[in-house]
């Protein structure tokens, strides 16, 4: 009894239903993924599944695809976000907090109703749904995941580091080149992960915003576990390898800063 | 002469500043007007009877009449009774979720923390994991744990999914507050007496719980907007959370109108709530 007692008041341990919480439900089913994707139904090792992606020229053209609308959705979010970002946290509003949760205020109104909502904005200004509604609306998904890191690391920024540098001769440029966006590069990092992640994996809102004319490397994906039988699973199993191994590259190069990919909250 | 030269040097300046002042925060409310023009779209034809978003046939209540009535007395038909359950359904697994990863990711914050460095970098290496995974590989990746243990996929799988990626957020929630935290106390209240249990009710669980607090509230807005966990771990048994009945909904064709005063109702009551959070700080603040 008392060395029960003794474990129980050693707090380390409080650790361990978490510990095997998530050695079931997160590291398991994450190995689940790399069997299936080398076996076939009958459970042999095979490479099949790889071989099938790699010589299907549609499935590899989807993935190039989606990779493309990733990044440019990266790249117009970063555009779009850092200088709002900059905006809050430098020039002197009122509110800054209101005008922080004005961003965020949006995400709880159900996601995909906000995109069908896009869809009706599209179809009331008779613009075609295709390539370009995608990438407005994955930008309109995700900008908020891109201002909001930046914000958080400019307002945390030292200013009186802004002013020693205009102290120091630096011009305006220069200030901002070499000081602001310097310092700012934590919180581009988790704000790029942030918006390439789920851009890359998605399904749901590019099959909505272009009815079905556009197929991303998730729908591939979704389909593979949707419709198809068994064969169809351990596919499925070798493309979320795939992207899991792209997350794992991008995650690993956006280490850098793995606190402020949690200021989120 | 060099005086006034200089004057009008500083005018100018002052009107730069001005002018890059109001640019800038125009920019911010047009990046805002984008952001909440479907919003917008949402509440104004949340106040019309037609059957698809975007066509004006008059002002009316009727919609949040039939919302709360659940049948629509013009044309004497039921609102889909899947919008009622995957309702409920949405804000139970929320709670249970949140209720389950606020607990095991608060004991888990206080084991971590009094760890070891070697063991705490395994554990918040693990803990990040459902972090940066993206919905559909946590989805597709407990798909495959669920099959492959022969569980039936139901309601329990879709809240311990759920737990899956809300509790790390707990974690992360609650660790602050323990590094603030004085860790002699609750040493101080084993020594005089306290069971651990005690202790930790009555001495660490004040320091902890805004903590607790913010993870809960964190679990619950993670766990509504979920979509693409949900959509594999739910099964075939018709479960449905809104955001998956409202994904059917869509590749069915039509939206379910009374989604719209729902989502509006929502979303009223977020705002509301977020200006009476800020006016109490900018109160306190005072």
């Amino acid at each position: 009894m008392t060395k029960i007692l003794s474990i129980f008041n050693s707090r380390r341990t409080w650790a361990w239903p978490y510990v095997l919480f998530l050695v079931l439900f997160v590291l398991l089913p994450l190995l689940l993924i790399f069997v299936y994707a080398f076996t076939d139904p009958q459970g042999h090792f095979t490479l099949k599944n790889f071989v099938q992606f790699f010589t299907t020229n549609e499935a590899v053209n989807t993935f190039i695809y989606s990779m493309a609308i990733a990044m440019l959705t990266t790249i117009i979010c970063l555009l779009l976000g850092y200088p709002a970002a900059y905006i809050m946290a430098t020039a002197e509003l009122k509110t800054p907090a209101v005008m922080a949760m004005l961003f965020i205020l949006p995400m709880w109104i159900n996601f995909l109703l906000r995109t069908l909502a896009t869809v009706e904005l599209f179809n009331m200004f008779s613009i075609p749904l295709g390539e370009g509604a995608l990438i407005y609306g994955m930008c309109y998904d995700f900008l908020p995941f891109m201002i909001y890191p930046i914000y958080n690391t400019l307002q945390k920024m030292d200013h009186s580091l802004i002013e020693a540098a205009y102290d120091l001769g630096a011009n305006g440029r220069e200030v901002f080149t070499k000081v602001v966006l310097p310092l700012s590069t934590p919180g581009i990092y988790s704000g790029i992960i942030m918006v390439f992640m789920p851009t890359v994996s998605t399904f749901a809102i590019a099959e909505l915003l272009t009815r079905n004319k556009i197929t991303l490397f998730g729908s591939l994906i979704q389909r593979a576990f949707g419709e198809g039988g068994l064969q169809m699973w351990n596919y499925g199993a070798a493309l979320s390898l795939i992207m899991l191994l792209i997350i794992g590259v991008t995650s690993f190069f956006g280490d850098k800063d793995e606190t402020s990919s949690q200021t989120i909250i | 002469m060099e005086l006034s030269s200089a004057k009008i040097e500083a005018k100018k300046r002052e009107r730069d500043i001005k002018i890059k002042r109001v640019c800038a925060q125009s920019y911010l409310w047009l990046l805002l007007l984008l952001l909440y023009a479907p919003i917008v779209l949402i509440i104004v034809f949340s106040f019309t009877k037609s059957k698809v978003l975007g066509n004006w046939t008059g002002f009316t209540f009727a919609l949040y009449e039939n919302l709360f009535t659940g049948y629509d007395r013009v044309a004497q038909v039921h609102v889909d009774p899947n919008l009622y359950y995957s309702l409920w359904y949405t804000l139970l697994i929320a709670l249970v979720a949140a209720t389950f990863s606020t607990l095991l990711g608060t004991l888990a914050a206080i084991g971590i923390f009094n760890m070891r460095q070697k063991g705490r970098k395994a554990i918040q290496f693990m803990n990040s994991i459902p972090m940066i995974n993206p919905d559909i590989l946590t989805g597709i990746s407990l798909f495959l744990l669920f099959v492959f243990l022969g569980i039936s996929r139901g309601l329990t799988t879709v809240i311990i999914a759920h737990v899956v990626f809300c509790t790390p957020y707990v974690v992360l929630s609650v660790m602050p507050r323990l590094t603030k935290m004085n860790p002699n106390i609750y040493e101080a209240a084993l020594d005089l007496g306290a069971t651990p249990f005690q202790a930790l009710r009555k001495v660490m669980m004040p320091e902890l719980w805004p903590g607790m607090l913010s993870g809960f509230i964190l679990s619950i807005t993670l766990s509504i907007d979920d979509f693409g966990v949900t959509f594999f771990t739910k099964g075939s048994g018709g479960l449905d959370t809104l955001s998956t009945f409202i994904y059917a909904d869509a590749r069915k064709g039509g939206l379910t109108p009374e989604l719209r005063p729902l989502f509006s109702l929502i979303f009223i009551t977020m705002l509301v709530l977020l200006i009476i959070i800020n006016w109490r700080a900018a109160k306190q603040k005072k």
